[in-house]
């Protein structure tokens, strides 16, 4: 680098640049949950919905699927399983019911994860509120998700 | 080596190597359920191998930062670590800690697991890359605290550089960010928004000063370049790193309920992301080619210039290849983003912790460098895992570019599995890579042990 640029100004910038936009990012952060609810289908957050929450998440089902195209890539989409369900809870109840035991031969298959009716139930409002949720431009870009 | 205490490394460096071939095991054995989905079902199902295999990822090189830390912060700060003790001890709790949580995963099923750690207390598993037990998250914060007192006053009492100022700041942003894996709320908006403020503000941000601090320190005892240059360099990469990278987290908030002005935002930003990477290259190039001695550990040397084109290309180019709204609308979590992912980690990351390691170890084991024939061994294991994890890339980047068409653009979109199954040759060719990567690295290992022709010291 030229001898005019010194190492003085260089750690301006580093300091004077993270500092400024480490508060962009905060007061972004504020504008953005301050606009939340118009987006987010809290309104449809209940205490089921929040059981269902930990139904998903102590099952770990981010380790096969994603939720609004976050988690991993070996199982479908399930932001948006409410609708490509027929916008049936029901569905998608017998659909982790029935899950084989053992698997099957040569498919991925989903575990068996011995739910009770209430835990199927929760789990079932959860991805149908996630389904609520107002995403930009609608995504996912179409019902396969 | 001229200070006792930087010889705690080692046993950093051989935890690290050892939870590496584990993650890479678990790894491989994934690629195969890709395309063989009953591979070890119901017993490791495709969730758990992925949480051992990203966990491990994540612990392994927690271990090869510490162990780098402890190295360099006593030879800048020109003084003996603050408590070579307390080093010793946390090692080991983490090692059991972090055994501990990956067993549970493998042996009990993870809702067991959960109850078994009284999760409902504070509920912070099941979110992906935090899926470690609530305690084991407490574990890490208490180890990264002992950790942080113990450097952080190492350097406070003695020689401040600018490299092992930036490399503290680097590991305190490490572990402030972590809190928010604390932070679970029901709302699956918020939970997801400050979920990267882990995830991304780790890799995206402070890990980049780590990364770069590592760099220019193995940089400045390869080459023997002015430090005043490379101090330079290295306030301006990291200066380019946060302006980008801050902000830059916006490009995660596109499609997850947050608002539209996002996509702008976080599509200009980290547009931005791989101008720091490229300046690494650059610097890296610049100063080996100035350099005022030849160092005898090349090894060590081609890491270094390694690290910096790998994650140019990882992190820079293929976060770019994805990282516009409008392309991101399609590819958003596809092949594409496990190809990304894959390249990022291994150029930026595993590299440099492979460097550090490459130059550090030979001098706590009493030699200059490694000897000739074992050096060899290491640069051919080097292209090996270097070439194999480019092959990795391109195919999930080939799988991911079908998968986007026939899921998400064709005018008649496909189900997901019925993608996965037309993607079947891609999956498969990359397993083949990824048993090529195994076998670099159990050459890497093996290097270790290689006796030959000692170096000649040219200094």
């Amino acid at each position: 680098m030229r001898e005019t640029f010194t190492k003085g100004m260089a750690r301006n910038i580093y300091y004077g640049g993270s500092v400024f936009f480490f508060l962009v990012l905060i007061g972004l952060t504020v504008d953005t949950v301050k606009r939340l609810p118009a987006t987010d289908n809290s309104e449809n957050l209940t205490e089921q919905v929040a059981e269902g929450k930990r139904v998903w998440e102590v099952n770990n089902c981010i380790g096969c699927h994603t939720l609004l195209g976050e988690g991993a890539y070996f199982a479908p989409e399930l932001g948006n399983v409410y609708t490509r369900f027929g916008e049936s809870t029901e569905a998608i109840k017998a659909f982790i019911k029935y899950r084989p035991v053992e698997g099957i031969e040569d498919r991925r298959s989903m575990p068996q994860f011995n739910l009770t009716d209430e835990e199927l139930e929760a789990v079932a409002q959860f991805l149908k509120y996630v389904d609520g949720v107002k995403t930009a431009r609608d995504w996912p870009p179409n019902i396969q998700g | 080596m001229k200070y006792e205490s930087q010889g705690i490394a080692k046993m950093y460096f051989i935890a690290a190597i050892g939870l590496f071939v584990g993650q890479i095991l678990f790894g491989v054995t994934m690629g195969l359920q890709y395309v063989m989905g009953d591979f070890l079902f119901p017993e490791i199902p495709f969730n758990v191998a992925r949480m051992v295999h990203t966990n491990l990822l994540i612990v392994w090189l927690l271990f090869g930062f510490m162990g780098s830390a402890y190295y360099l912060i006593p030879e800048e700060a020109e003084r003996e670590l603050f408590s070579p003790i307390l080093a010793k001890v946390m090692f080991w709790i983490f090692l059991v800690a972090g055994a501990l949580t990956i067993l549970g995963y493998l042996l009990v099923p993870y809702a067991r697991l959960a109850e078994l750690t009284m999760n409902d207390l504070l509920p912070t598993m099941g979110r992906e890359f935090l899926e470690q037990p609530t305690i084991t998250k407490i574990g890490i914060v208490i180890v990264a605290l002992a950790f942080i007192f113990n450097i952080g006053m190492t350097v406070l009492t003695g020689r401040k550089t600018v490299i092992n100022l930036v490399l503290l700041t680097g590991l305190v942003g490490l572990a402030v960010f972590f809190l928010f894996s604390f932070y679970n709320p029901d709302n699956i908006v918020l939970d997801k928004y400050f979920w990267w403020f882990v995830v991304h503000l780790w890799v995206e941000g402070v890990w980049e000063l780590i990364m770069a601090s590592l760099l220019a320190y193995v940089l400045i005892k390869v080459t023997g370049v002015d430090r005043e240059v490379i101090e330079k360099w290295l306030y301006i990469i990291i200066a380019m790193a946060l302006i980008s990278g801050l902000v830059g987290t916006g490009h995660h908030f596109f499609w997850i309920g947050t608002p539209g002005y996002w996509q702008w935002l976080g599509s200009i930003f980290s547009a931005l992301e791989p101008i720091p990477f490229f300046m690494m290259t650059l610097f890296a190039f610049n100063v080996v080619n100035k350099r005022r001695r030849d160092h005898p550990n090349k090894a060590a040397v081609l890491w270094a210039l390694g690290t910096a084109v790998m994650a140019f290309l990882g992190a820079g180019v293929w976060g770019f290849l994805h990282t516009l709204a409008p392309v991101n609308f399609y590819t958003h979590g596809t092949q594409i983003t496990a190809a990304h992912g894959h390249m990022a980690f291994y150029g930026a990351y595993v590299m440099v912790v492979l460097t550090m390691i490459s130059y550090s170890m030979p001098l706590m084991r009493g030699q200059k460098a490694a000897n000739e024939t074992a050096q060899k061994l290491e640069i051919r294991s080097f292209w090996t895992m270097t070439l194999s994890m480019v092959a990795i890339t391109l195919l999930l980047t080939g799988a991911g570019i079908m998968q986007v068409y026939l899921q998400r653009y064709s005018a008649d979109p496909l189900p997901f599995m019925v993608v996965q199954d037309e993607l079947a040759t891609f999956y498969w060719l990359r397993e083949v890579a990824g048993i090529t990567f195994l076998i670099g690295l159990f050459m890497y290992i093996y290097s270790f042990f290689v006796k030959g022709k000692e170096v000649e010291d040219v200094e």
